[in-house]
């Protein structure tokens, strides 16, 4: 056992993947004598080697259609968009290649690529650092997308992503990548498209993911003190959902709170409402109530704290829910 | 890498090699190179040109060069180095006040100024210039207060200044994207007859980007009035040019079909003769130049970076030598043209610039936040005004229980 942050918990789950599996390469920029802008890939290329983690030229696009061709070999590539904001170059690729490829070849060709994306605000950065682009990437047929939101998670998700055979979006909640916690390498870890329950409560679900799910327990908590009992699911996995978890606890409180940073027009947030409300209508005691982001372009950081979501915005939704 | 290439060629060699086949044949077999009156010293003559304008060597001695003469007067010449120092403290102070917690981040100028202050010189009025996010010294050229830059860094907005009105696009901090628009834009003073052209600014780790490539492309195939000023400056974040290119960057500009050339960009006055003359051959309808001013970031790639990890100290020393304000300096002292009294005062007006920039940071008030909602459309959609009268309500909601407490 040993107490681990967020960032580092990646990169041992990194390092883990790389020995277990030679095809295992790893690209992006300043991943190399850096480790990356967040050090996630902090002293791989000096253990690895120069092939196996690759400090590529500057244009994502390039990376995501490269990682392709290096996937069609058989290799197993693990890609880092340095910021969410700057997935975009490599958009065409993710959305019309790599997510497509398998159908296309009729499962002839593997695309086993991770694509690794710190995402999410709250760091007083400049533009297109602090987006949360995940919605555009789960309504894409061939891709998955998870997130995971504390440093076990982390380090089990991102050896489960790697070894799996889809390509999936691996959103890493950049604000919490210096979040500690316990971690022991011996444990068994749970299935990579599960969501979990992370606080037991009787009135109100709430459901986050990525960096959000420390937000939704510190509402939990909050909340308790003023004798309301809030359940909390971390969803971890984003698409597919996992939605049998969520249903069980939304049939029990019957009240719903879904939590993420995007904004909420077309959100996560909208699909997990309306299949809450397709499976569980006669259980609900009010609508399912989204807190996201505002839907105007991610503000200057000295506005960020209103835009995003926090514990106040929570309980009101929370207060709007159980006043229905 | 494991000996999977046929050869072990090292990269000078492989650049060496690249260079001979260049200069037999630089544009191929049939390929008859852009523009009448071709810019004098770029790719077209490859063999006889040296391979980097310079007007200044590192000590400040003046030297000439065959087809970039420039002939400026002592004022003029002071004027060049007021603008230097000024602009490097305006970074330095910018930097400090990063490190007290003021600004966000900040992307440090330092090293770069004379590229920047010669290209941003260069300019007309009519002609428009697209920055990235480190061009402080091309804003300071256009009248751009750098207050409107600092708030962009301390978090308040994106940018104060009217790009329209000042001819200075907003910074663009997605790698390349606003190579595009200035072709763009080019292309739109072709056709409304526009009398300027445009001065797009990128770095060495842009060049990778599809954006610029593309770029390069439309502004050929369209003749765009157009320069294209890439500053390298040896590194994107911690990858050095090795990463990005096989061959000087100048030299890509002649598969695209245009004029490449590199100069010192740490000598303002050979970057404002080559600038000067590829803006005017873009003015007269000569199509677009590759100006790659060769320079060195003296300092982090931003403040959130640590240089260490991926540098040596000794290319830094290496590169101070070839200080571009200390250049000019020593040239205007050495030739009689500046004295002591001169520096005193721009020290003067420097500790001013730095105070009133101090003042004016730390008084910054941070924006309303129910701003966030403006500007989002053109026209403000129903649904959007009926979230950012909620946004309202909820916030009064706050400043209620505050009265109330
Ligand atoms: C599309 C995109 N990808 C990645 C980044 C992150 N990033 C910011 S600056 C930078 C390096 C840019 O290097 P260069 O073009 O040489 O300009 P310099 O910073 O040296 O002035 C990178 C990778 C970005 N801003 N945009
Ligand atoms: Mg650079």
């Amino acid at each position: 056992m040993n107490t681990v942050t967020l960032g580092k918990a990646l990169n041992m789950g990194l390092r883990k993947a790389m020995e277990d599996d030679p095809k295992v390469l790893l690209m992006g920029e300043d991943i190399g004598k850096l480790g990356g802008v967040f050090r996630i890939t902090d002293g791989l290329q000096k253990d690895f080697g120069e092939d196996r983690v690759i400090d590529t030229p500057l244009a994502e696009s390039g990376i995501l259609g490269t990682a392709v061709g290096l996937a069609m070999r058989g290799f197993r590539p693990v890609v880092e968009i340095q910021f969410d904001g700057f997935v975009y170059p490599a958009y065409d690729q993710i959305v019309c290649q790599v997510a497509k490829l398998h159908a296309r070849s009729r499962g002839r060709l593997p695309m086993s690529i991770v694509i690794r994306i710190p995402f999410g605000g709250g760091i007083g950065a400049v533009e297109h650092h602090s987006e949360s682009p995940e919605a555009y990437f789960a309504h894409t047929a061939g891709l998955k997308v998870v997130a995971c939101s504390n440093p076990v998670d982390a380090y089990w998700m991102i050896q489960q992503a790697i070894a799996h055979p889809d390509p999936i979006v691996f959103f890493e909640p950049k604000r919490r990548y210096w979040e500690k916690a316990e971690l022991d390498p011996d444990a068994t870890p749970e299935p990579l498209f599960a969501s979990r329950l992370v606080r037991e409560g009787s009135q109100v679900t709430v459901l986050a993911y990525g960096p959000m799910v420390k937000t939704a327990l510190q509402a939990a908590s909050a909340a308790e003190e003023e004798g309301i009992s809030v359940e909390v699911l971390d969803l971890r996995t984003v698409s597919p959902l996992d939605m049998g978890p969520v249903l069980d606890s939304v049939r029990r409180t019957g009240r719903c709170v879904v939590v993420h940073e995007a904004p909420s027009n077309l959100g996560l947030g909208a699909e997990l409402s309306a299949r809450i409300t397709e499976a569980c209508f006669y259980d609900l005691e009010a609508p399912v109530l989204r807190v996201g982001g505002y839907d105007t372009p991610y503000p200057p950081s000295k506005l960020e704290e209103d835009y995003l979501p926090d514990l106040d915005r929570v309980l009101e939704a929370v207060d709007r829910s159980l006043a229905f | 890498m494991g000996g999977r290439r046929a050869e072990e060629t090292t990269l000078s060699e492989v650049s060496e090699l690249a260079e001979q086949e260049f200069e037999a044949n630089p544009f191929g077999p049939h390929h008859d190179p852009v523009g009448s009156d071709p810019i004098k010293g770029a790719e077209q003559n490859p063999t006889d040109q040296p391979e980097l304008v310079q007007l200044l060597t590192p000590e400040g001695e003046r030297v000439e060069h065959p087809d970039y003469a420039i002939d400026l007067s002592a004022e003029e010449l002071q004027a060049l180095y007021r603008d230097l120092a000024l602009v490097r403290r305006i970074d330095v102070e910018a930097t400090a006040l990063q490190r007290q917690g003021e600004l966000g981040i900040w992307a440090s100028l330092l090293g770069q100024e004379a590229a920047q202050i010669g290209a941003g010189r260069a300019l007309q009025p009519d002609d428009m210039a697209f920055p990235t996010y480190r061009e402080h010294g091309v804003a300071w050229c256009r009248g751009i207060d750098p207050m409107s830059i600092i708030g962009l860094f301390r978090g308040v907005d994106s940018g104060a200044w009217d790009p329209i009105e000042t001819k200075f696009n907003l910074y663009t901090i997605v790698i390349g994207a606003q190579t595009l628009h200035a072709v763009g834009y080019a292309m739109g003073m072709q056709r409304d007859g526009g009398q300027g052209a445009c001065l797009a600014f990128f770095g060495d780790g842009a060049t990778s980007q599809g954006d610029v490539n593309e770029a390069f492309i439309f502004a050929a195939v369209f003749d765009a009035p157009v320069v294209f000023f890439c500053q390298n400056n040896q590194y994107a974040i911690s990858e050095p040019i090795e990463k990005q290119t096989r061959i000087p960057l100048y030299r890509r500009a002649s598969g695209f079909g245009f004029p490449g050339i590199r100069v010192d960009g740490n000598d303002v006055l050979a970057v404002l003769a080559v600038t000067r003359r590829a803006m005017e051959a873009a003015r007269s309808g000569q199509g677009p130049t590759l100006i790659e001013a060769y320079t060195y970031r003296m300092g982090a790639h931003t403040t959130s970076d640590d240089p260490s990890r991926y540098r040596l100290a000794s290319e830094m020393e290496a590169w101070k030598l070839k200080d571009p304000n200390e250049r000019l300096k020593a040239y205007l002292v050495r030739s009689g043209q500046a004295d002591a009294a001169f520096f005193e005062a721009i020290e003067a007006e420097s500790d001013e610039l730095a105070a009133r920039i101090r003042k004016a940071t730390v008084e910054m008030p941070d924006p309303e936040p129910a701003s966030m909602f403006d500007n989002t459309y053109a026209e403000i959609t129903p649904e959007l005004a009926e979230q950012r009268d909620t946004f309202l309500a909820y916030q009064a909601g706050f400043s209620d229980e505050a009265s109330h407490a």
